[in-house]
């Protein structure tokens, strides 16, 4: 680890004006930052502790609720609120990390979690252009078996891992910013970018832009379902992950549907079409596949994750029909 | 006095454990000390170029950066071991340019501060002109070893004609199987700290499980009197085999304090335990079996394919079961060699039986399925009376008894034969067993004990803990013998001060130190007992020290523990997701010391069988035949989730041919057959043979 300064300012504002100059990070739960620095992935001038900051609440806002960037994952996948309105949120962060690290994590650190793609944890590999742009990509023709599948580019196949933004995404979430030009916000679903020649660039963060909330909107669901299929049961990247979403009215046709992907993208993977396929459908095990299908569409796999595409068919079918059947 | 031998009794290091009083070897707190990371290489194959340590030393605090082109001379060649210490390796200590694996140590930075290390090893720059690497089993120039193992066992095994009884059995098959390399991943990652006494005199806090061979190897390579170096490894937080040899990380830190003048600190990271420490290697088996329409084996060979490194030799000895588990008139095996670019493979719990008994049981349960026969039954039908391999008979066996009680408390009867009979909902639901088998055996050790006029005594024999209970079973040994309380008994061990004892390996610590403490506490009584006790007041204590030899039984009977595993999965049809919900273990291991210590460390090896069966992968770059995943996210061992009930039992023995306390010894029969247990409990789910380690989700679907 290389040396850093730390500040722990004691306001959004000069935490923002703290962080407009080059090499500084915010500090929050630190289960991601601090590792990276351990790894010297990332090698940060100024730490900015930002978990003084009262923007730690779970509130009540606009016929949905408000999520503080600083609620740590432990409190919102608890509340009651997440449980009885959005329990694919709550499952999604309960099947994510360890209690330990839901503890500590936030909601405005875990959306910013990094990739867990092998060559870029590893400085020791040269090629990264995530990490290093222009260097190159180690996984094209490297250990791909837990990498992309969806919207990479031959510039970097890693993924994002995280499991709480995938159901964030299928909940239509919004993230608010505070920046040094004020505040504003963006859909989930536009928030991260795709690497396309610039892998190093994940996000529409502008520079000194913090993460402050995320706004959940009302749902209209029957039944929800986040499901994670991984390498063992538990404190493991997913695989392939899914949050589904169906509402299904009294003749027992879906009205609505919205599912998204983890674990085959560089950000949680939603695609209109195959949403819209389901309106008016009866739910049925044929019926999912043809959506899974339009999600899917273009998945390009690589030399070791070619299962995954099957793997996520079959991941779709399950959490839909499991959220057809569910209150 | 009541005996305290086979009794739960608790750890009686547990509370300085819990209460953060156990002096780890990292925590030594030591004066003046400095602090030291290692910088490892970032190719598999070649040479370095240069070093560029100037951005390095301008590092506030940094004492020295360590290179090959430092200097430091060592009084024997590093890379040269003798074939008569197997714990041995061959060591890369910063004497030359040239590569051969991955994560090999080439620099070393020591400063004031952890801090100012760690950024001064970063900021080492290495060039290296780098050649291909090969890791690959599918390379020509494999060879036989001339021995295999710990023990010395030959390379290959012949009796009987294999390939004429190939041609008759009624069914034969031939399958391959595979295990990848595993990584020991212990808690506490292997940690040093040395202090000089003058050029002359070395202490080292080491992570040591063989202190003494440790002591050996570091005063011929640092050209000290065995005498003046000292090593102390008072409790280990896990070890599994990887702390057996002296490695290179070890003698650098002995290395670089010699240079420094100072006492030095050198704590392995994460990451650098994939690959200068050991290995598991991978194996791939070839098993052929003839049998009868009935069951009998008629010819049973293996072939096994391992990888060793470029520069020393080590031989992951999966044939062994194959040899020795079952009657079999004409049995074949052989172990074969192939020079990889990797840190050379090292003993990880149950070497070669671990991975042996995977393939051999999964064959068997392939076997049993071809010919419709339930699985014990088909083991029953070829149990071996004796051990056709040495052709002598068992000091011990209990095995039918470990079926049959095992099968019972499963609930095996109600078991339907054709796979994919059982489901809930989503799930298919599968039951397999198989065998576990470990080799008993026992080395020459020492102890000495003394009397106090309180009424209280001290025990000390060299030794080493794990993490297993070495300290408790000993104490326990020792007040028995004396027929007082276990709490008027201290037991000291891991020190080279204390009397010799063997490396805590082959679990043989129980059998080999046991056996000493036994009889040097048999001796003080003796002793005791012809004293009065005003001559007992008189004194400041009685002592006496006394040594056992090897086994001297070991020529005459065969001794191995036995034990039955079963597993209940439970596998997602359409996810490939597999969970373990139960599992039963029945071993017959000589005399259970210690009824707590023991049902923790037969679970600690069942559970490491989930891991093999499921989970562990030490996975490599396929272009740059590095490892990928190395840290304990993405290496996986399982969690409490992956663990379903685990229900543990014993079969009473007492194997005099053993151990002078009838013990057998525990540290590695839980992980044999686990794996096996586990793979053929999902071929019955799910129908699915998968003869290739791990079992993950892709390779079910």
């Amino acid at each position: 680890m290389i040396p850093f300064r730390y500040s722990a300012p004691a306001s959004v504002e000069d935490a923002v004006t703290m962080a407009g100059e080059p090499g500084s990070r915010f500090l929050a739960g630190g289960t991601n930052i601090i590792d990276l620095m351990k790894m010297g992935v990332e090698h940060p001038s100024h730490l900015i502790d930002i978990t003084r900051l009262p923007i730690d609440r779970i509130e009540e806002h606009q016929g949905g609720v408000r999520l503080g960037a600083l609620t740590r994952n432990t409190a919102v996948a608890a509340h009651r609120l997440i449980r009885e309105r959005y329990p694919v949120l709550s499952q999604a962060i309960l099947a994510g990390a360890s209690p330990q690290i839901r503890n500590m994590a936030t909601t405005g650190g875990n959306l910013l979690q990094r990739t867990r793609c092998f060559y870029f944890y590893d400085p020791s590999y040269s090629e990264c252009n995530k990490r290093v742009p222009g260097s190159g990509c180690a996984a094209l023709q490297g250990n791909n078996r837990i990498h992309a599948i969806l919207g990479a580019s031959d510039r970097c196949i890693a993924t994002y891992p995280g499991d709480m933004a995938v159901a964030l995404a299928a909940l239509d979430a919004k993230v608010v910013l505070r920046g040094p030009r004020g505040e504003r916000s963006e859909a989930m679903d536009t928030f991260y970018r795709l690497p396309g020649d610039t892998p190093n660039i994940e996000h529409d963060l502008l520079p000194g832009e913090m993460i402050t909330a995320v706004d959940l909107p009302p749902v209209q669901a029957t039944g929800s379902r986040y499901l994670k299929v991984r390498d063992r049961n538990s404190f493991a990247f997913a695989l392939v992950s899914v949050a589904a979403m169906l509402n299904i009215d009294a003749a027992g046709k879906i009205t609505q549907a919205r599912f998204a992907l983890g674990g085959v993208a560089p950000r949680p993977w939603r695609v209109p079409e195959a949403e819209d396929a389901l309106r008016g459908k009866i739910p049925a095990d044929s019926v999912f596949r043809d959506a899974a299908d339009i999600l899917l569409r273009g998945a390009k796999p690589y030399r070791f994750n070619g299962f995954k595409v099957e793997l996520a068919r079959r991941a779709v079918v399950r959490a839909l029909a499991s959220a057809s059947t569910r209150a | 006095m009541e005996q305290s031998i086979g009794k739960p009794i608790s750890r009686v290091d547990g509370i300085l454990k819990v209460t953060g009083n156990a002096i780890y070897t990292a925590d030594q707190p030591v004066p003046g000390l400095t602090h030291a990371v290692l910088v490892v290489s970032s190719i598999a194959k070649g040479r370095i170029v240069s070093i560029e340590t100037s951005d390095a030393e301008r590092v506030a605090g940094v004492i020295a950066i360590l290179t090959h082109k430092s200097g430091m001379k060592l009084a024997k060649d590093p890379t040269k071991v003798d074939s008569s210490q197997p714990a041995d390796r061959a060591l890369q200590l910063l004497q030359d340019d040239r590569i051969f694996y991955g994560n090999q140590p080439v620099a070393v930075a020591i400063a004031e501060t952890l801090e100012a290390a760690s950024e001064a090893a970063e900021r080492v720059r290495v060039q290296y002109d780098s050649l291909t690497p090969s890791i690959s089993l599918d390379v020509p120039g494999s060879y036989v070893p001339k021995k295999a193992g710990g023990a010395g066992d030959p390379g290959q095994s012949h009796r009987g004609d294999p390939k004429q009884a190939m041609s008759a059995g009624d069914s034969r098959m031939e399958e391959i199987y595979s295990t990848p390399f595993h990584t020991h991943s212990p808690m506490e990652p292997h940690s040093t700290i040395a202090v000089w006494d003058g050029p002359t005199k070395l202490t080292l806090y080491d992570t040591s499980q063989g202190i003494f061979g440790d002591r050996k190897r570091m005063a011929e390579l640092l050209g000290l009197d065995p005498e003046n170096v000292r090593v102390v490894s008072l409790f280990l937080g896990g070890g599994f085999g990887s702390k057996g040899p002296t490695w290179s990380p070890a003698v650098i830190c002995a290395m670089a304090a010699r240079h420094v003048r100072r006492p030095v600190k050198l704590v392995v990271r994460r990451p650098q335990m994939f690959g200068p420490v050991g290995c598991r290697s991978a194996t791939r088996q070839t098993i052929s079996v003839a049998a009868s329409k009935d069951g009998k084996l008629l010819a049973l060979t293996n072939e096994t394919l391992s990888h060793t490194s470029t520069m020393d030799e080590f031989v992951e000895t999966s044939t062994l079961p194959t040899r020795m588990l079952y009657s079999v008139p004409n049995n074949e095996t052989v172990q074969r060699l192939v020079r990889s670019d990797i840190g050379t493979p090292s003993y990880t719990r149950a070497p070669g039986e671990a991975s042996g008994t995977f393939a051999l049981e999964v064959a068997m349960d392939e076997l049993a399925a071809k010919l419709k026969i339930d699985p014990i039954e088909l083991r029953l039908r070829n149990y071996a009376e004796r051990d056709e391999n040495k052709d002598l008979p068992w000091s011990s066996k209990s095995l039918r008894e470990c079926y049959r009680q095992g099968a019972k408390r499963f609930g095996w009867a109600r078991r339907p034969g054709e796979p994919r009979s059982m489901k809930d909902g989503d799930q298919l639901i599968g039951w397999g067993m198989a065998t576990s088998v470990y080799p008993a055996r026992r080395s020459p050790a020492s102890a000495r004990a003394r009397a106090y006029p309180d009424g209280n005594f001290l025990v000390e024999a060299g030794s080493q803990d794990l993490g297993g209970g070495t300290y408790t079973i000993m104490t326990q040994i020792a007040a028995d013998v004396l027929g007082v309380p276990v709490s008027r008994v201290t037991f000291r061990l891991g020190d080279t001060r204390y009397p010799e004892t063997p490396v805590s390996g082959g679990s043989q610590t129980a059998a080999s130190t046991g056996s000493a403490v036994f009889k040097t506490a048999s001796e003080l009584k003796k002793k005791l007992s012809r004293m009065t006790s005003a001559d007992i007041a008189a004194q400041p204590y009685i002592e006496v020290e006394a040594s056992t030899e090897e086994n001297p039984d070991a020529k005459k009977f065969s001794s191995y523990s036995f034990g039955a595993q079963f597993a209940e999965v439970r596998v997602d049809r359409d996810l490939g997701q597999v969970y373990v919900s139960r599992m039963t273990g029945v071993f017959a291991a000589g005399k259970i010391l210690n009824a707590k210590t023991a049902r923790s460390q037969f679970m600690g090896g069942m559970v490491w069988g989930i891991s093999m069966a499921l989970h562990e992968n030490t996975a490599y770059d396929p272009r740059l035949r590095r490892i990928v995943n190395n840290n304990l996210a993405e290496y996986h061992v399982p969690t409490n989730a992956d663990v379903g009930n685990i229900d543990i039992a014993w079969v009473e023995e007492d194997d005099e041919h053993v151990s002078l306390t009838g013990s057998k010894g525990i540290g590695e029969i839980g992980i044999t057959g686990a794996s096996a247990a586990v793979a053929n409990a999902i071929y019955h789910a799910t129908g699915k043979r998968i003869r290739d380690l791990p079992i993950t989700p892709d390779k079910l679907l």
